[in-house]
């Protein structure tokens, strides 16, 4: 005797976290049975495998009618079909749209717009956040936030795979392997924290995912702090006075100076070429963190070479950008600050 | 011209992409009432349109109110062809045409297709503007409430209760009609959907004309049936018990009590004073009466051969009123003339009511059914239903006058059902035969002291006086005459007490003393269709039981089916009652309540499915065990066997006992007397009509209980059986099932519930099914459904499943279609441990009680309450209804003056429904007419809809489960939708009534239609209650202006 038909509705509906694991996972229903039976549920609840059968099946079909309102969540807050407590709500999309960190370092700066990659549907997340909010103003983690009820860690994590595949930087590079999802993230909050128009005024016309243009193309401007050779120099005996004794690093610092001046400086004058954006993270770790690595610096080093490199051409006589230059350095520094780790 | 009906669109939400071009819709609505249509304008290229509409006014007599729906078609506009339909809404304006229901309904409502299901939601407002109409004569019943509920609706009382009122249309199904063939099933469907909502709209109105004329103001218990016969036609039919009942005004329920005897008279029925009852307190009328279950009369009559039976039975009638002069003496003589004075003016003394004011029911005599297989045949005058009317009248006939063979004048818990397979029709009927108290019945003569101040609310604990009381004295000096008659029977066990004479019992029985007050007879098993009454005393808890049966049946037309059909009946209804008496006894119990006998015939099958609740009855005798024996008492192995058998049988029993925890108080023997020597009676529950049952009986040794009952086995079928038995299992541990509203044993309910509904269809693939197989399978469809449902609902734990209501169909020829409905209500265990004594305590106290000189005992409640009182308000309140209403009136009154200020607070209403904190407002759904841990401040009106819903792309909707999945849910939210936009967050007495479902895989098609109704009520959690201070209740809003907070 086989049962055809066979379903179960409740007027609140039933959410079981393990098979809405299971499913979100992609399991097929005869993998979720298998994989629950392991878990031992037969023996707690004495039941039997044809229970669980219908009942995973159940299951599978209500996330099934309700994957088209997670794809807009605010809808599942206002649907009528589904009576579901706002906790559950939250608990489905917030489940929904957690990743795999692995996953979305790898696609980091690669194009979302395009269904290029395998039938993922984290993938496919990132695509739906990406084409939501590609065209909105405002903050992005906050744009997301709102379109898709994520909690806020969430939604900044979105943010920067969205910022990162706005900017196409390049993460794939193996000696940028070392570096995490969670501190490439970190780099684009600082980096739309400190940069994006909506940092300066909330109603700037472009959206946070692209770097203001306006801006990009004054960190031109900078290039005079490597190009003029007496703002170099000056610049240079500021920070060594201020560092000397103070970190153990001092005469690699003396010796490498006009180096990683030319490096930071020029990672910001590159940036408006879209081929050159690309670089920014290789160029950051190629031509700073590689060479402090190398000389032994330690971290604290680094920071405190950071504020002072930052904060000397305040005192540079003819330097006029000093706004302009904190601006670009505050991303820069929390930048490096970030990446620098083993 | 009385009537004027304002809508309003106002807005639409998540609308379809009906234009692929652009990704978007021109919406506009057409708003159609009777032939009147208005439009509102184009809003173009939007799924989320902002229409706004100016108010659109029907303006129309209040006859079309009330029949007609309110129709709402979302189109798409197309310049170049036709415009598309997105879909549309139906709104019953019925509750907008009573002062106590709703007043505005507002709300998003899901846009519904019967192809595409919901599409989007549409924001609609809707008010009807009544004009005072004297006209006497009209063809309206404006006005007459109808509630689902088959209890009086807490939050009003009943003044008087009518009765039975019944009523069918008919009317060709548009399915079958010619010009089905051109049109598309959309249209076909609409047109189906629309004329049900017509049908039921005018059914519901000439019911409200019948309570007008008796002059009633509100059907309580309504249930309204569709026959869908196919070519034959289309029958809407509805019963439903009339009724006057009052509302509660705020302003009486906060009067303080009080407690001078004459203003008690009057003030009883509004203060908090859980009022004595005299039924505890008359003089001692030996009235021994009451019970068994089943009338075994049952005829089954085809076609027309009806009336036969009638007159077979009328000696029997005569019968049971001539034992009243012998056995109860002139007080039951007139009891009984009164009674039947008040119920024989009626045609049919029918109450659809499962649950009754404590006093109400007198006496029950068991369960009455009649069935009547019919061939059905084309309806030619819609006009004029005389067949259909005809047959049912027949019917309730046989029913009445099976009660009055068990020397009963009225039936309740009544209901009636029907089964079609398709031109035969087999129309079923049941109640419980009882004897009720006359001064509920009539109008005028008591009015005033029989006032039931609130309806009881069943399950949870409430406070004492929350349960509906009714004043029993009578408030002046002529009716005081009455009280003279008024029965002694204490409340706990009065009902159980026969009402027939037991000298001539109408059916054999096996007759003790009462245990409880060992004044009266009682039968040994009590089968019904009631409730369980609150002031039953029960031991223990109680459990689902289900009896389960498929009878083969070989393939005719016609008259040669019909025939067949009527001859399988006896032995079907036979067998599912011995099924029951087995099941129950295996599970140490005595008593049946909620009992459901449902027979559905199919193409080459009878399938039969009895479910009930049984308990542990505290004034019936204990049910012994079973005891089987073998034929071939010569064979070694074959009684090492029956020997095994027995003793995993006995293991059972045990097993059940402590699961149950069925404990009962051992009395002594010479307190219960002898009971009634009654050999026949036997023979009668024996499986195989053996000669040698009387012998069997002797052998009996094992179980310690001399009335053991017998299993023989003859055969192998009657081994099979015994195994069956075995198979059902107990709910996994934290869960308790039942089917009636509240489950005996426990009662301090915690708020969460659950309501669900499952289904299943599953393919009988016997190539040679007999009889056993099928029942085999039956049987495991059943326990495999039950054990799905414990599964799923684990995370309630501990829970019970209460009302659980199983259907079952057969849509083809080897389909079983079961459809289940019922709540999931949580409890807390640790006081239901507590409550578990005391029913033994009490019923043992009162047993004293009642033992003493009940003359004098009205004169000392008043003067001298009983001192020791143990039990105080708190404790009492935790023992909630069974075991409360066992508490002696005496001791009731005693608890009043610290019960009240809790009271009090429980009753103080509060407009705002809760959960309009959301973007969408919950809206709670169950079976039962309560919600737990709440208080029900208003009814709105009630729930009725009917949906049909077809697809042909039954694989891409994820084949039949995810199309009714879908369905379903669709049904509830439309349900939820409907109750939000009333201003209210529950509905209650919800039913699905139909779920008819078919499919044809080969053409990717599948058809559904459901139906489902309920009440529509506000409830207020009394935790939310209690927290607010005390206002005045005058000043206590109305909860009028709602429906605004739920549709944000």
């Amino acid at each position: 005797m086989s049962s055809d038909l066979d379903v179960f509705v409740g007027n609140t509906t039933l959410i079981d976290e393990e098979v809405y694991r299971l499913w979100l996972d992609g399991h097929s229903v005869a993998e979720a049975v298998a994989r629950r039976l392991r878990g031992g549920v037969l023996e707690r609840e004495g039941t039997s495998v044809a229970v669980l059968q219908s009942d995973t099946r159940d299951h599978y079909r209500t996330f099934q009618m309700l994957e088209r309102l997670l794809h807009a969540p605010p809808r599942l807050l206002q649907q009528l079909l589904f009576q579901i407590p706002p906790e559950r709500q939250a608990l489905l999309v917030q489940r929904y749209y957690a990743f795999d960190e692995a996953l979305a370092r790898e696609l980091l700066g690669k194009k979302l717009s395009k269904g290029t990659k395998k039938e993922l549907d984290e993938f496919d997340n990132f695509k739906r956040v990406f084409k939501a909010v590609e065209e909105l103003r405002g903050p992005l983690a906050e744009n997301i936030q709102q379109l898709f009820l994520l909690p806020p860690p969430l939604a900044r994590d979105y943010a920067a795979i969205v910022f990162f595949a706005n900017s196409r930087f390049e993460t794939g590079k193996r000696r940028l392997q070392f570096l995490s999802f969670g501190d490439f993230a970190a780099c684009a909050q600082s980096m739309m924290g400190h940069w994006s128009q909506g940092a300066l005024a909330p109603e700037a016309a472009e959206p946070d995912g692209d770097l203001p243009k306006s801006f990009l193309q004054d960190l031109k401007e900078l290039k005079v702090l490597v190009s003029d050779k007496d703002l170099l120099d000056q610049h240079k005996s500021l920070v060594c006075s201020a560092l000397r004794g103070k970190i153990s690093v001092y005469n690699e610092l003396e010796a490498n100076f006009k180096a990683l001046s030319r490096a930071l400086v020029n990672v910001g004058g590159k940036l408006t070429h879209a081929r050159d954006v690309r670089d920014f993270f290789v160029d950051l770790v190629e031509k700073v963190i590689e060479p402090c690595r190398s000389d032994k610096w330690s971290l604290g080093d680094l920071r405190l070479f950071l504020t002072h490199y930052t904060a000397a051409p305040r005192n540079l006589p003819g330097f006029r950008h000093q706004a302009l230059w904190e601006r670009y350095m505050a991303a820069i520094t929390a930048c490096l600050l970030r990446m620098y780790h083993d | 011209m009385p009537g004027k009906l304002k809508v309003k669109i106002v807005a639409g939400r998540h609308l379809p992409v009906m234009d692929r071009a652009s990704d978007l819709t021109d919406a506009f609505v057409e708003v159609k009432f009777g032939n009147t249509t208005f439009k509102t304008d184009v809003y173009p290229k939007s799924l989320n349109p902002q229409w706004n509409s100016e108010w659109f006014k029907f303006e129309v007599d209040d006859e079309e109110l009330q029949d007609e729906p309110l129709q709402i078609t979302v189109l798409d506009h197309d310049t170049y062809s036709a415009n598309d339909a997105i879909g549309k809404v139906y709104i019953d304006i019925d509750p907008l045409l009573y002062s106590e229901a709703a007043t505005v309904i507002s709300g998003w409502f899901p846009i519904y297709d019967t192809i595409h299901g919901i599409r989007g939601e549409i924001n609609v407002v809707v008010k009807v503007d009544l004009f005072n109409d004297l006209n006497r004569f009209r063809q309206s019943s404006c006005g007459v409430k109808f509630f689902c509920t088959t209890s009086i609706p807490k939050c009003y009382r009943a003044v008087v209760i009518h009765g039975f009122v019944e009523e069918l249309v008919v009317n060709e199904d548009p399915e079958y009609q010619w010009i089905d063939r051109i049109r598309t099933p959309r249209a076909s469907n609409e047109a189906r959907q629309r004329l049900i909502s017509l049908m039921s709209g005018e059914l519901q109105r000439k019911i409200g004309l019948k309570v007008l004329e008796m002059r009633g103001n509100a059907v309580v218990g309504y249930l309204q049936c569709f026959d869908l016969e196919g070519e034959s036609g289309l029958v809407v039919r509805a019963i439903g018990t009339a009724c006057t009942l009052d509302k509660l005004s705020n302003t009486s329920a906060f009067l303080p009590a009080c407690n001078s005897p004459s203003k008690e008279m009057k003030e009883i029925p509004f203060n908090e004073d859980p009022n004595p009852n005299t039924y505890s307190s008359g003089p001692s009328t030996p009235l021994k009466n009451q019970t068994y279950s089943f009338s075994p009369s049952k005829s089954y009559s085809r076609q027309s051969s009806s009336s036969d039976t009638d007159l077979s039975l009328t000696p029997k009638t005569g019968m049971g009123s001539g034992s009243a002069g012998k056995e109860g003496g002139p007080f039951k003589t007139l009891l009984r003339q009164q009674t039947q004075s008040a119920l024989e003016q009626r045609e049919f003394p029918f109450f659809t009511l499962t649950t009754f004011p404590p006093g109400f029911l007198v006496h029950v005599g068991g369960v009455v059914s009649a069935r009547s297989v019919k061939l059905l045949d084309r309806i030619h005058n819609p006009d004029e239903p005389e067949t259909r009317d005809a047959w049912w009248a027949e019917i309730r006939q046989e029913i009445k006058s099976h009660a009055k063979a068990l020397g009963c004048h009225a039936v309740v818990g009544y209901s009636e059902s029907t089964s079609i397979c398709e031109e035969v029709c087999i129309l079923s009927a049941s109640g419980t035969a009882a004897v009720l108290n006359p001064r509920f019945l009539q109008d005028g003569t008591m009015e005033g002291c029989l006032e039931q101040r609130l309806s009881w609310q069943p399950g949870f604990f409430s406070i004492g006086s929350e349960k509906g009381e009714v004043d029993f004295f009578p408030q002046s000096q002529d009716s005081s005459s009455l009280l003279g008659i008024e029965e002694a029977s204490p409340p706990g066990c009065g009902f159980c007490h026969i009402p027939y004479d037991e000298l001539n019992m109408p059916f054999p029985a096996h007759l003790t003393y009462c245990y409880n007050c060992r004044k009266q007879k009682v039968p040994d098993v009590l089968f019904t269709t009631i409730d369980l009454p609150v002031e039953a005393v029960v031991v223990g808890k109680g459990c689902l039981i289900q009896a389960r049966l498929c009878r083969l049946k070989k393939k005719a037309q016609a008259e040669a089916n019909a025939t067949s059909i009527s001859n399988l009946l006896p032995f079907m209804e036979y067998e599912v009652h011995t099924q029951l008496m087995n099941k129950l006894k295996l599970r140490g119990m005595n008593a049946l309540f909620g009992l459901r006998i449902q027979i559905t015939v199919g193409e080459n099958m009878l399938m039969g499915l009895a479910s009930a609740t049984g308990v542990y009855l505290a004034a019936l005798p204990t049910p012994g065990g079973i005891q089987i024996a073998g034929k071939t008492p010569n064979d070694g192995t074959y009684e090492q066997h029956i020997s095994h058998m027995q003793k995993k049988i006995n293991d059972t029993i045990a097993k059940n006992k402590e699961l149950y925890e069925i404990n009962p108080p051992e009395l002594p023997e010479e307190i219960i007397g002898s009971p009634i020597p009654e050999p026949r009676q036997r023979s009668r529950l024996l499986r195989s009509q053996s000669e040698s049952s009387d012998e069997v009986t002797e052998l009996d040794l094992s179980h310690g209980k001399k009335d053991a009952f017998v299993l023989e086995i003859d055969d192998t079928d009657a081994m099979e059986d015994v195994h069956s038995l075995l198979t059902d299992v107990p709910p996994p541990s934290g869960f308790y099932s039942c089917n009636t509203e509240i489950m005996p044993g426990i009662n301090n309910w915690t708020p969460e519930i659950q309501m669900f509904t499952a289904v299943r269809v599953s393919r009988l693939s016997n190539i040679n099914p007999t009889n056993q197989t099928l029942n085999k399978n039956f049987n495991d469809l059943c326990e495999n459904l039950l054990k799905s449902l414990y599964f799923k609902l684990r995370s309630m734990v501990p829970c019970c499943l209460c009302h659980v209501n199983f259907t079952v169909a057969l849509p083809e020829d080897e389909l079983v279609q079961i459809a289940v409905t019922a709540v999931a209500i949580t409890y807390d265990k640790n006081q239901a441990l507590q409550a578990n004594k005391a029913p033994t305590e009490k019923s043992q106290q009162r047993a004293s009680t009642d033992n003493e000189e009940q003359l004098q005992f009205p004169l000392e409640l008043s003067s001298d309450p009983l001192s020791s009182q143990p039990f105080s308000p708190a404790k009492e309140a935790l023992e909630g209804a069974s075991s409360h209403t066992g508490i002696p009136a005496a001791q009731r009154a005693t608890s009043l003056e610290k019960a009240s200020p809790l009271a009090e607070g429980y009753l103080r209403h509060r407009s705002v429904p809760s959960g309009t904190n959301s973007t969408v407002s919950v809206v709670k759904m169950t079976p039962l007419s309560f919600l737990p841990g709440a208080k029900i401040t208003k009814y709105l009106g009630i729930i009725n809809m009917f949906f049909i819903r077809e697809t042909t792309s039954l694989r891409e909707e994820g084949g039949v489960s995810g199309f009714l999945h879908a369905f379903i849910a669709e049904v509830f939210a439309m349900v939820r939708a409907h109750v939000a936009a009333l201003g209210g967050n529950a509905v209650v007495s919800y039913i699905m009534k139909q779920c008819v479902f078919m499919e044809n895989p080969n053409k990717n098609q599948a058809q559904c239609l459901i139906n489902v109704s309920g009440d529509a009520v506000i409830f207020v959690r009394e935790s939310e209650l209690e927290v607010l201070p005390v206002q005045p209740p005058a000043a206590a809003p109305q909860p009028t202006g709602s429906a605004g907070d739920v549709t944000t």
